[in-house]
């Protein structure tokens, strides 16, 4: 993969008059540090992120302790200007986030690589162009939507109905026990999982769109079917970026706020049962914020923090597991 | 020469613009008493508890009185309203809450010169039922804290009944819903429980936002509450009277202190504010209100500093306050959206302080 | 030979008829096709629906004034969202400005001049931004910029700074993928015609890869034009028009929406849905706008 070694001296007189000046040769490096600035960029606003929120926050972990801050259960806002009077306790709202985010996931990674082939491989020509574009334009349906139309609409005609279903049938099993609220986490989790689908499919059907045709075409030839093809060609070859897909995916469901704001029932306890009511961290910050006061803020401010927190192991950890399996499935563009 | 045409244009486009613009302040002042001689544009911050009233009275006043003052009110909720009223940030703040002397203090050091307060109008939290037959249910302080720390759980309560001898109590599961975002409703409503019953300041206290018992529906605003109410037989709740007022919702009818269940409406929260005992630095509470008194009721406040407004501001600050706290029309307006303006008394000390805005700035010099 | 097998010996077969288990395969490529359709049918339904409701409880207040002038308070009729739709333009014009060319640029620089260990870093902290939360965006430009070092207070900059950060990363992963896909025979066709390495970049490399950077673009403005969270902390709403860069609170559409959804009035919830449904077709106008350029650029180069 060496690069055809661009940095060595044309043999030829090059055509472009900017060559031929001195103020051409140094045209690239003065390119390559620039772009690199750039680049930099992202290194520099993610340091500033960390310590500046961090240092926000400090006052609450230096009186929690940074562990009593993320399992404490209770969590009591002081009011004063320049101490830290009351208790923070930041878990159910961490259990809440990861609990709607692991529905989320769970409900929209398979149905949006199952879209993303229907779209790719099974639509009428005619067709896939729109429901591609369709899909796509509802990425961009602002979340405060989604909350409306949730709370209005789908969690009375559609999730209370499924839910007391549900609740009939697995009752016994701890994760659906009664009673049904309408808000709670499992809301929350579907309609999460409603909002990251368009984003999740897009991905990955740009990346099934890229892979190569003579490769699909081969394994035609060699008798395969179209769900062999998908199965065992198309879908191994694309699974880093139906990684970064499901990444971007969860990183949305965890620090959506508005739509799991409306939904999750915020409350500031938390249970196993997901018809149970909840917070979640996001939504906790967004519903508090505006009438914190300081000793409130720093409080909201470490809760920003362990969210952070939370996403960087989420997104490291699917970072390792796209790099192992690169390494073994060969797969060079990871 | 290009340059000379676009210059002329610009000259000649002046006059004309001139002309557009006093005509239009012309017509303004041909159609009502609209127009005014004012001119400011002041921000304000906080509460969201009376922001309907506020943002109506901001129209109203900007439509029909004085035409040059802007105002931009953000509720952006009470304690936001403190904050920026003491970074000074906005020209004026409001809250639910008074200043306590160590806010007042960080003000005054902040600005250099006292800051006033004073209060504008007063509200009421009602608590709302999904279930249209129970409208008019007797309830009282110690029965809501049940309620909303789960000891009482199904309407036919041994102590809901004996307060509702004739009424036919169903046996549904109450499903207590509360507010989930930070709100002035909240602190009005866990105010009131923490003052009348003492388990409940115990165990929960008061405040904007609260550590509510498990079990309990939460909703995102004043709708996201309604929601919760309607989507659950057994739904209670407490909103802003306002909204259960414009919704429709039943309502409860809360005994009070001389043990009289008070049905919430404009002149039960008139008689409420009437109850108060208003000391001369506006530091006060109402609570244990009785009489006809509905007792589930917030004040709101107004924050002003003696000194730092340019003229302009001061003078159109003094006016829109006064305007609201003594005309009729800004007045019928509260009563409209279910807010109770202050008595006539009480309105006359509030103007008397309110005119203090800005009244040290001479001496800062 | 054939007593010693177990199996009985595989009599001939014609190419032309199909080996076993092919019925089974061809009943399993049939399942699967079903299984997909019926995914896509299921996912369709909610977003038909959500387009329904918007357009069934949005269309009745769409007017010209709901563009041009600013809203009144909650309970009137009439009035727009001019204070919003303004705010939205101008925050999304400068954090375009801000978030498309770094993104841009720091995808040329990983594609272009890596793999090394600073490109891997860049690559790696990248991809873990996309998944930062929005509101701790939010959280971080008000620690940032509102009360920390800055202390600029909210506005329309910090408003926009906060939608670039958000921004920045999707734009640079997917101008990342996008440039990986440009064949390096172009690259070398380019060499080879004597062009050094920024003018390969810069008029070969980025012009065949124009339409995937547009689309990648626009996804990036699709998600920050939408944005709420971080807004209410750093551009934190106004009802009024706001022409100053920094100082004074800038409204947007969603924020205004979303507040003049929770109030209890009738006329104010009617111009939220309607906000909804502009916001919906502004975003449809960019997508056509953006394919129409992306098509254009593809066909040119």
């Amino acid at each position: 993969m060496s690069t055809e070694a661009p940095e060595a001296p044309a043999p030829e007189e090059p055509r472009r008059g900017s060559l031929h000046s001195g103020k051409g040769r140094m045209a690239d490096p003065i390119f390559k540090w620039a772009v690199a600035a750039c680049g930099t960029i992202v290194l520099v606003i993610l340091a500033l992120m960390v310590i500046r929120t961090t240092s926000e926050a400090w006052p609450v972990f230096v009186k929690e302790g940074f562990f009593g801050f993320l399992f404490g259960q209770e969590w009591t806002t002081g009011n004063s200007r320049t101490e830290i009077t009351g208790t923070y306790g930041a878990w159910p709202f961490i259990y809440g986030t990861l609990v709607t985010s692991t529905i989320a996931i769970v409900i929209a990674l398979p149905l949006a690589i199952m879209v993303a082939f229907y779209i790719t491989h099974l639509a009428p020509r005619r067709l896939a162009k729109p429901l591609s574009y369709t899909v796509e334009l509802l990425a961009a349906v602002p979340s405060v939507i989604f909350g409306l139309w949730g709370l209005h609409w789908f969690l009375p005609n559609v999730l209370r109905p499924f839910f007391e279903v549900l609740e009939s049938v697995l009752g016994w099993f701890f994760l659906f026990e009664g009673p049904i609220r309408g808000v709670g986490y499992l809301s929350a989790g579907i309609v999460l999982a409603i909002m990251i689908l368009p984003i999740m499919t897009a991905i990955i059907r740009e990346v099934i769109a890229v892979h190569p045709i003579d490769q699909r075409m081969a394994a035609y030839a060699l008798g395969s079917t179209r769900w062999e093809v998908m199965r065992k060609v198309v879908l191994p070859a694309s699974f880093s970026g139906i990684v970064a897909a499901a990444m971007l995916g969860l990183g949305r469901a965890l620090g959506e706020t508005i739509a799991v704001l409306m939904l999750i029932g915020g409350s500031q306890s938390w249970g196993a049962s997901l018809f149970g009511t909840g917070s979640s961290m996001a939504s906790h910050i967004a519903a508090t914020f505006g009438e914190a006061g300081p000793e409130a803020r720093t409080g909201l401010m470490a809760i920003g923090v362990a969210l952070f927190l939370v996403t960087m192991i989420v997104n490291i950890l699917a970072r390792v597991i796209v790099w192992r399996l690169g390494r073994m499935t060969g797969d060079a563009a990871v | 020469m290009r340059n000379g045409r676009s210059k002329l244009a610009v000259l000649a486009a002046i006059p004309l613009l001139a002309a557009a613009c006093s005509n239009g302040g012309g017509e303004t002042d041909a159609t009502g008493d609209g127009g005014g001689d004012l001119s400011a544009s002041l921000t304000g911050a906080g509460a969201s508890f009376p922001d309907p009233l506020f943002q109506d009275w901001i129209y109203t006043y900007n439509s029909d009185v004085q035409s040059g003052v802007d105002i931009n009110y953000q509720s952006v909720g009470s304690g936001a309203g403190i904050e920026q009223f003491l970074e000074q940030t906005v020209d004026f703040g409001s809250s639910e809450e008074y200043l306590g002397e160590e806010s007042l203090e960080a003000a005054a050091e902040a600005r250099g010169c006292e800051a006033v307060q004073f209060p504008v109008v007063f509200g009421s939290v009602v608590i709302a039922f999904n279930n249209p037959d129970l409208d008019g249910l007797v309830l009282d302080a110690e029965t809501i804290a049940g309620i909303y720390s789960t000891e009482i759980t199904s309407f036919d309560d041994p102590a809901i009944a004996e307060l509702n001898p004739d009424m036919d109590l169903p046996s549904d599961e109450i499903v207590p819903v509360h507010r989930s975002d930070s709100s002035g409703t909240t602190a009005v409503f866990t105010h009131y429980l923490a003052t009348e019953v003492e388990s409940w300041a115990d165990e929960y206290g008061e405040g904007k936002e609260l550590d509510w018992a498990s079990g309990l529906v939460g909703g995102q605003q004043n709708d996201g509450v309604a929601q919760g109410i309607s989507q659950n037989p057994g739904g209670i709740g407490y909103v802003n009277q306002s909204y259960a007022q414009e919704a429709g919702l039943s309502v409860a009818k809360v005994v009070n202190a001389d043990g009289t269940p008070i049905e919430p409406t404009l002149e039960s929260t008139i008689a409420a504010s009437e109850e108060a005992d208003v000391p001369d630095n506006f530091q006060f509470a109402i609570d244990g209100i009785g009489g006809e008194g509905y007792p589930i009721a917030g004040t709101n406040w107004i924050f002003t500093y003696t000194c730092g407004y340019d003229q302009e501001s001061a003078d159109a600050i003094i006016d829109f306050w006064t305007w609201a706290l003594t005309d009729e029309s800004a007045q019928d307006l509260a009563g409209e959206l279910g807010y109770a303006p202050l008595g006539d008394e009480l309105t006359e000390r509030v103007i008397a302080e309110l005119e203090k805005t800005n009244s040290e700035n001479g001496d800062e010099g | 030979m054939s007593t010693m097998t177990t199996t009985p010996p595989r009599p001939h077969v014609p190419l032309s008829t199909r080996p076993p288990g092919a019925s089974y395969r061809r009943f399993k490529d049939r399942a699967a096709t079903v299984a997909l359709t019926g995914a896509m049918i299921l996912a369709m339904i909610p977003l038909v629906l959500i387009i329904f409701e918007v357009t069934r409880r949005g269309i009745g207040v769409l007017s010209l004034d709901f563009i041009t002038q600013t809203e009144p308070p909650p309970r009137r009729e009439g009035g727009g969202y001019a204070a919003g739709f303004f705010g939205t333009l101008y925050i999304m014009a400068l954090a375009v400005l801000m978030s498309i060319p770094f993104g841009i640029a720091t995808a040329v620089y990983i594609v272009e001049y890596g793999p090394n260990r600073l490109t891997s870093t860049i690559r790696f902290f990248t991809d873990v931004m996309t998944g930062i939360p929005s509101i701790f965006v939010g959280l971080f430009v008000y620690g940032l910029l509102v009360i920390g070092w800055g202390g600029m207070g909210f506005g329309t900059f910090v408003g926009a700074v906060a939608i670039a950060v958000m921004m920045l990363p999707i734009v640079t992963r997917s101008a990342e993928e996008m440039l990986r896909l440009v064949p390096h025979e172009i690259r070398n066709a380019s060499y080879g015609l004597g062009a050094r390495k920024w003018q390969t970049i810069v008029h070969t490399v980025l012009p065949a890869a124009a339409p995937g950077l547009t689309t990648g673009s626009m996804l990036a403005i699709a998600r920050g034009i939408g944005e709420t969270a971080p807004l209410l902390l750093t551009a934190f709403g106004s009802g009024l028009i706001v022409t100053s860069l920094q100082g004074s609170p800038q409204g947007a559409v969603p924020m205004q929406l979303y507040r003049g959804a929770a109030q209890p009035f009738e006329a104010g919830i009617d111009r939220a849905w309607g906000a909804a449904l502009c916001l919906f077709l502004l975003v449809l106008a960019f997508t056509i706008v953006a394919r129409w350029i992306g098509s254009k650029a593809s066909t040119n180069g």
